[in-house]
């Protein structure tokens, strides 16, 4: 049988998705800056609550002072504990 | 045969006994730092309630600013945000003023600094953070850009 003629039952992925890497570590910031709402709603879903870090690629170091700097805003009412429609 | 550790001190159990020894070196710590005098930066955040005036507003941070300095701090930056909307209402209040400041100072200042503020009504909320070196770092960076910032605003 030719190389040609095997098929498969499901299609392969054609394209391979993008690596995510740590936008800290990429960018060179090594403060995570708890004043700077605007910064940490970008880690943020609509409810106010963490994304997790499957999603925003952040190292865990990162993701960690990310998670410190959002809960002292929200103590400072920089953020809200909880909303709808964030953004 | 592994010997087993404990995983607080790192010692094996026959070396160290594990609660008195560790508390005394935490005490002496504690006094060791009060001797020395290290300093450390701290920044502090302070939401006063919106109803003070203008006068008050800059009365009420010169008094904290004058407290520190009496305690053996030194204000090393100041910002007063002035009136901003907080993301949830604290007290039935939906906006408040901001104040942060950054000093250096020993470490027990912030409990006499707690009391202060505790006592105080003006205080909706405080936070005093300590920063470490790349904290420092970035504040000192954004405090000379601001300052370099500053002037083209007015030019323009």
């Amino acid at each position: 049988m030719a190389r040609q003629e095997i098929k498969y039952l499901t299609a392969h992925k054609a394209e391979k998705r993008a690596k995510k890497y740590c936008r800290f570590k990429k960018m060179g910031i090594r403060y995570v800056d708890y004043k700077d709402a605007e910064f940490l709603k970008k880690f943020l879903n609509e409810q106010g609550k963490l994304l997790p870090r499957r999603i925003t690629g952040n190292s865990l170091k990162f993701q960690r002072k990310v998670a410190d700097a959002v809960k002292r805003a929200r103590q400072m009412a920089l953020l809200p504990y909880v909303t709808d429609l964030m953004k | 045969m592994a010997i087993p550790i404990n995983p607080l001190t790192f010692a094996a159990p026959n070396q160290v006994r594990w609660p008195d020894s560790t508390l005394k070196n935490v005490v002496h710590w504690y006094h060791f730092k009060k001797q020395t005098g290290i300093m450390n930066n701290y920044e502090l955040m302070v939401i006063f309630t919106p109803v003070l005036s203008d006068d008050d507003y800059t009365t009420i941070q010169k008094k904290y600013k004058d407290f520190i300095k009496e305690n053996g701090g030194t204000i090393e930056s100041e910002n007063p945000w002035g009136l901003k909307s907080l993301a949830y209402p604290i007290q039935k209040k939906t906006t408040a003023l901001y104040w942060v400041a950054e000093f250096r100072a020993e470490s027990d200042l912030n409990e006499k600094l707690k009391i202060q503020f505790l006592r105080d009504d003006n205080v909706m909320r405080h936070m005093v953070v300590k920063l470490d070196k790349h904290a420092v770092e970035y504040t000192t960076r954004k405090r000379v850009g601001v300052k370099s910032s500053e002037p083209q605003n007015s030019e323009a």
